[in-house]
């Protein structure tokens, strides 16, 4: 069977020439359900969803043709503003892709603080997500618990990189800055309090009648059809496919930390919910680990020790001649991979997001592509949501969870 | 599933088929004849034993001044044997044109869409190649190297006819 993704003239185009049997509904571009700048176009038969296609591009910037004009450390404050609920994920993908093209060494410390940092930020992306899609079916305490949390993640952030959302702090080569006094301690807290709080929401919604109603059976789609439309993360493990990137092409060591990859089984709305929840849990399962190892190294390895990537010191600066040099270098002309193209993709928490470089030997990149997991997910709305009813739309939507800033980039 | 056995495989199976092949940085990449690119991807899709279902991402470089001057990316992933294989089929200036995955993976329908948006790159059999990111009405294809930059001159009262005669809708 073959999948039609309609595009939004399609829809219009009959009832322009006249057609009236059914009616055609703009929702969007500013439309609070749809999560960002989105306009979905809906032919209607009634209340009944005949076809739909999404219109996207609104939020376009150009990000991938900007980075070609920029040297490939100052590009990485562009992948902030992808999916800006989940920056250092996009970083550590653009961060990986370079190093690849590179060949450079990075230290553990470095590696296991990417991890830490990655997993609180899928925690709170998850965060923000339960919280509007709660929202958006009427249940408003779970958006305040949500934000009350996420709240202590943006501290945490803050705290490390200065900044609470667009934090630019894994760099090529490592990450940013060593981590301030005081930085275990407060991930501590969190960690901590984490799991209960998750109890907290499950114990609002899980059983809850009213969700129930609104999430269960709504928007099914098998493992095959989803795999065949592309959809990654959460939306395609609740279909019981266990695909995970973390587990399947590890990256950043995740293959020494224990965890569960949750699946589900009809991929439905409801079962969407119960993997991104039980993946939460996960998260702070590895996040955990990631703390005990961070407590047990000496602080310092946070930058790879390639001068030819990342700056020296600022003591060997006034010392060495060498490392002047390199400080010149790396902060007028930036460094230069070799020729040649690299493809990562990480586990971001909307699904696989991967990074496409080509380097042509200049400091800056020849081209960037990146495969926003949003994007392509939002490709799946018009088959989870054909036949049922325009509220069952908005649902669905909120349950796929995309990003708009990710998907026109 | 590792890159040497599938080289192997691609090899005797479609022995016209690859111009050339790499493994830089342990990642196997194939350069493929653009016959022969459908053929390869349902194959790989289709046989029991590899099971590379899901297209992962499809994008479109432009290298100004080589010949030939586009390139099409394709990731194909199998996810029983957790391997990723990428082909590259190479598009020359006068005829950026390549068949469709549309019908083999659905999922390439927005790919191909903004390949051919940003990149100029026509899908042939694709069912509904139609602008994505910009606006139906945009002249060009901005991700192409010769795309002009910061060419967009600002509309104030003395120079907006001027400028609003070059735009597509004046032309209508």
């Amino acid at each position: 069977m073959t999948i039609l993704i309609p595009t939004p003239q399609q829809i219009t185009a009959p009832a322009l020439a006249g057609a009236t049997e059914t009616m055609v509904l703009n929702m969007g571009p500013h439309h609070p359900s749809t999560h960002g700048v989105l306009r979905i176009v809906i032919e209607l038969d009634g209340e009944i969803v005949v076809n739909l296609a999404p219109d996207v591009g609104f939020l376009h910037t150009g990000i991938e043709k900007n980075m070609e004009s920029k040297t490939y450390q100052k590009a990485v404050v562009l992948t902030d503003r992808m999916d800006y609920l989940a920056p250092l994920s996009n970083n550590l993908c653009y961060a990986l892709a370079v190093e690849q093209l590179m060949g450079v060494e990075i230290p553990e410390r470095a590696q296991v603080i990417r991890v830490l940092l990655v997993e609180l930020q899928r925690i709170s992306s998850h965060l923000v997500w339960l919280g509007t899609h709660a929202l958006d079916l009427a249940a408003m305490s779970v958006f305040l618990y949500a934000m009350r949390e996420r709240e202590q993640i943006l501290d945490i952030f803050e705290l490390v990189s200065g900044a609470r959302m667009m934090t630019s702090f894994i760099r090529v080569g490592g990450v940013a800055y060593e981590l301030p006094a005081g930085f275990l301690p407060t991930v501590e807290a969190f960690l901590d309090v984490m799991p209960a709080h998750i109890d907290e929401y499950e114990a609002l919604l899980t059983g809850n009648p009213l969700w129930l109603e609104r999430t269960v059976g709504v928007g099914a789609v098998n493992g095959e059809d989803a795999v065949a439309l592309g959809l990654t993360g959460a939306n395609l493990r609740a279909t019981g496919v266990p695909y995970d990137v973390r587990k399947a092409m590890p990256y950043c060591g995740y293959e020494t930390y224990a965890f569960d990859i949750p699946i589900g089984k009809k991929g439905d709305n409801y079962d969407r919910y119960r993997v991104r929840m039980a993946e939460m849990r996960q998260s702070v399962r590895i996040a955990r680990q990631a703390w005990e190892r961070l407590c047990a190294m000496p602080p310092g390895d946070f930058m790879t020790h390639d001068r030819k990537v990342a700056p020296p010191p600022k003591q060997e600066i006034t010392q060495s001649m060498e490392a002047l040099i390199h400080h010149f270098k790396l902060w007028t002309e930036g460094f230069k991979p070799p020729v040649g193209d690299s493809y990562v993709s990480i586990e971001s928490p909307r699904g696989v997001l991967g990074c496409y470089i080509v380097s042509d030997g200049s400091p800056k990149p020849w081209r960037v592509h990146f495969r926003g997991p949003s994007f392509i997910n939002l490709q799946a709305l018009a088959h989870l949501a054909k036949g049922r009813l325009v509220a069952d739309l908005v649902a669905v939507v909120a349950s796929l969870d995309p990003v708009l800033g990710e998907v026109d980039r | 599933m590792d890159n040497q056995t599938l080289l192997g495989h691609l090899h005797a199976h479609f022995p016209q088929a690859i111009l050339a092949s790499n493994m830089a940085h342990g990642a196997l990449s194939v350069t493929l004849r653009r016959e022969a690119y459908v053929a390869v991807a349902q194959g790989l899709r289709d046989d029991a034993d590899l099971r590379y279902t899901f297209l992962e991402n499809l994008c479109a470089v432009d290298y100004l001044g080589r010949i030939p001057r586009f390139e099409v990316v394709v990731h194909l992933v199998s996810m029983h044997h957790r391997h990723r294989v990428c082909f590259k089929v190479g598009l020359s200036e006068d005829d950026p044109a390549l068949p469709s995955l549309t019908s083999l993976f659905p999922t390439a329908n927005y790919q191909e869409r903004e390949a051919f948006d940003l990149m100029g790159i026509t899908f042939i059999g694709h069912p509904s190649l139609a602008r994505i990111l910009l606006p139906d009405d945009w002249v060009g294809h901005p991700q192409r190297k010769d795309h002009p930059l910061l060419e967009e001159e600002i509309a104030f009262t003395f120079n907006q006819e001027r400028i609003y005669a070059h735009k597509p809708f004046a032309q209508k």
